[in-house]
């Protein structure tokens, strides 16, 4: 049993009939982290999630949460666990006070303490005004902060919410976010999106799910320096393509390069630079040396978008 | 326990926030008051000489109310809570699957027997208003109350046990209606014939619901028969608790 590692997933695999789901997926998330899943639809993210809540069972490997195996130690697992499913299922027909203080009675509060707890996170999330409103009458954003909420109730060590922001609004979205922030000072978080931005705001650390797998494990700024080779400058000159052609050649920065007719006089020049250095100074000296027009030059970060896109068609590459 | 407990209220009172459950509780009103005004006929013309419950389940409305109330009751019970998906909210709490499995037929039952209350006042209307024509004996009333609520139970069990099976509630009700017609069905064949010797008329008249319920409502409590329905109750729910452990089988 360690006690740092609040999961430790070690070669998963799930095979519904005919489809796998998750495959060989290994991967720890220590104590107080806050890790994201990220995956287009279909990546194996919600049925890693389901296995870790114990609610279904892997065809093979093993998964721990906080020591415990999720499959023989299931209730042990649950009680450290706060599960939100996929579309955030709430009992429509009971209000909000109602349902949040059965979750917790189910989740084995009692007395004094359930009361205590359900006023707590009904204030934390701002819910105080709703709590006698039936869920079913509750806007979308209300609702997730009660599924939130429920998942908090207990005041479980790891908290696991799939896909907490679809389908809010941007207002709501930077809400959900910031309480997601405010969980990870006390609580370890595990959390799924398909939407990019999302984890990079809010996770330590990215596990890029595709296919079941996981293609990628680290911190945003991480994933944004390991694609820091491709970097490109985009340089927009008016000047003879061959004077264009033996500049860049003899440029020793330069690892790679493009040239392309842009409109009129314009030629739209791609670099590479060795080892993700910025050019654009250089550049700007060499234009005005030389007495040419400059129009453009930028330096092309990679989004998460672009890493996201990079290695699942590598992945798809390597597969044909 | 606690959560046990939490969750059969929980079960309970979701059949009184919805209007199916005042529904269910009108239908079987109407079809028992139907049963009581025949009764009550009964009595106002030629003597006979059976116990007033003997008479009143003669009537057969008392078998509409079982198949007809116990799939509306059940059909929520698991299809409900799976087409939602509360189902993976419930089952990812630390509850046991045996109590999830207990404290929804409890749920069902009680509302079952809640449906049934009204009922319990026809001996005492009888007693007042029809004082010496027809004497109400404690016995038989109380051996036909532990008789509704034997063929109750096993009823809800395998409504339980049909609900587990799918996410569609209409496919859950009518599952529980066409097997328990076909359960009622098969004692309904001994009736039709009358039972000539053999092993296959003992057994037919073994597994009659009619005659076990004739039986409760003579006053007579025949532990064959209670051991039959709390068997067959056991195990429906046993399979129940298979079709909710199969999620988990690798």
């Amino acid at each position: 049993m360690s006690a740092e590692h609040m999961i430790e997933v070690e070669n998963l695999t799930k095979r519904y009939a005919g489809r796998t789901a998750v495959e060989g997926l290994s991967f720890t998330v220590s104590r107080g982290e806050i890790v994201g899943f990220l995956g287009p639809n279909g990546a194996g993210k919600s049925t890693t999630m389901r296995i870790l809540s114990g609610y279904l069972a892997a065809s093979s490997g093993t998964a721990r949460v906080g020591g415990f195996d999720v499959l023989t130690q299931s209730e042990e697992v649950r009680r450290r666990i706060g599960y939100m499913p996929e579309n955030n299922p709430l009992h429509e027909d009971m209000r909000v006070r109602e349902y949040l203080k059965f979750r917790a009675r189910l989740k084995g509060l009692s007395g004094a303490r359930c009361r205590d707890r359900v006023d707590t996170v009904l204030g934390q999330f701002g819910l105080d005004e709703v709590s006698n409103k039936l869920i079913t009458h509750l806007s979308k954003g209300f609702r997730q902060r009660v599924g939130i909420a429920d998942a908090l109730v207990h005041e479980p060590e790891l908290i696991i919410l799939d896909e907490p922001t679809i389908g809010l609004d941007p207002h709501q979205i930077r809400t959900v976010r910031q309480l997601i922030k405010d969980l990870g000072r006390k609580h370890t978080v595990l959390i799924s999106s398909h939407i990019l931005p999302e984890v990079e705001v809010t996770c330590s650390r990215i596990l890029i799910l595709h296919e079941g797998r996981i293609l990628a494990a680290d911190t945003p700024d991480d994933l944004q320096q390991r694609m820091a080779g491709r970097t490109q400058i985009i340089a927009e000159i008016a000047a003879p393509e061959p004077d264009l052609r033996h500049c860049w050649e003899a440029m020793a920065e330069v690892e790679q390069f493009d040239v392309s007719a842009a409109e009129g006089e314009f030629y739209r020049c791609a670099l590479t630079p060795r080892a993700g250095m910025d050019l654009r100074p250089q550049i700007y000296e060499l234009v005005k040396e030389r007495g040419w027009r400059l129009r453009e030059l930028t330096r092309s970060r990679h989004t998460l978008e672009d890493i996201f896109v990079h290695v699942t068609s590598r992945d798809r590459e390597e597969e044909n | 326990m606690y959560a046990f407990l939490t969750l059969t209220r929980r079960e309970l009172t979701a059949h009184f926030v919805s209007l199916t459950g005042y529904v269910v509780i009108a239908g079987v009103q109407l079809l028992l008051g139907q049963s009581f005004w025949t009764l009550l006929d009964a009595l106002n013309g030629k003597p006979f000489d059976m116990p007033v419950t003997e008479k009143f389940f003669d009537t057969g409305f008392f078998w509409l109310v079982l198949l007809l109330v116990a799939p509306l009751i059940t059909m929520r019970s698991y299809a409900q809570e799976r087409a939602s998906g509360t189902f993976e909210t419930l089952m990812t709490t630390p509850i046991g699957e045996v109590q999830v499995v207990l404290a929804k037929f409890c749920g069902a039952l009680a509302f079952f027997l809640i449906a049934w209350l009204p009922a319990a006042a026809y001996p005492f209307l009888l007693r007042h208003y029809a004082e010496g024509m027809a004497p109400v004996d404690a016995g038989p009333v109380a051996a036909t109350l532990l008789g509704i609520a034997l063929l109750g139970g096993f009823y809800m069990a395998l409504g339980c046990f049909a609900s587990s099976l799918t996410r569609s509630q209409i496919v859950a009700a009518m599952t529980t209606f066409a097997l328990g017609l076909g359960l009622f069905l098969l004692g309904y064949l001994s009736q039709l014939r009358p039972p000539e010797p053999g092993w296959q008329a003992q057994l037919l008249t073994h597994l009659s619901m009619l005659e076990h319920m004739r039986d409760f409502s003579r006053g007579v409590v025949d532990t064959r028969h209670v051991f039959f329905y709390l068997s067959l109750t056991a195990f429906f729910l046993f399979l129940t608790l298979r079709v909710l452990e199969s999620r988990r089988w690798k």
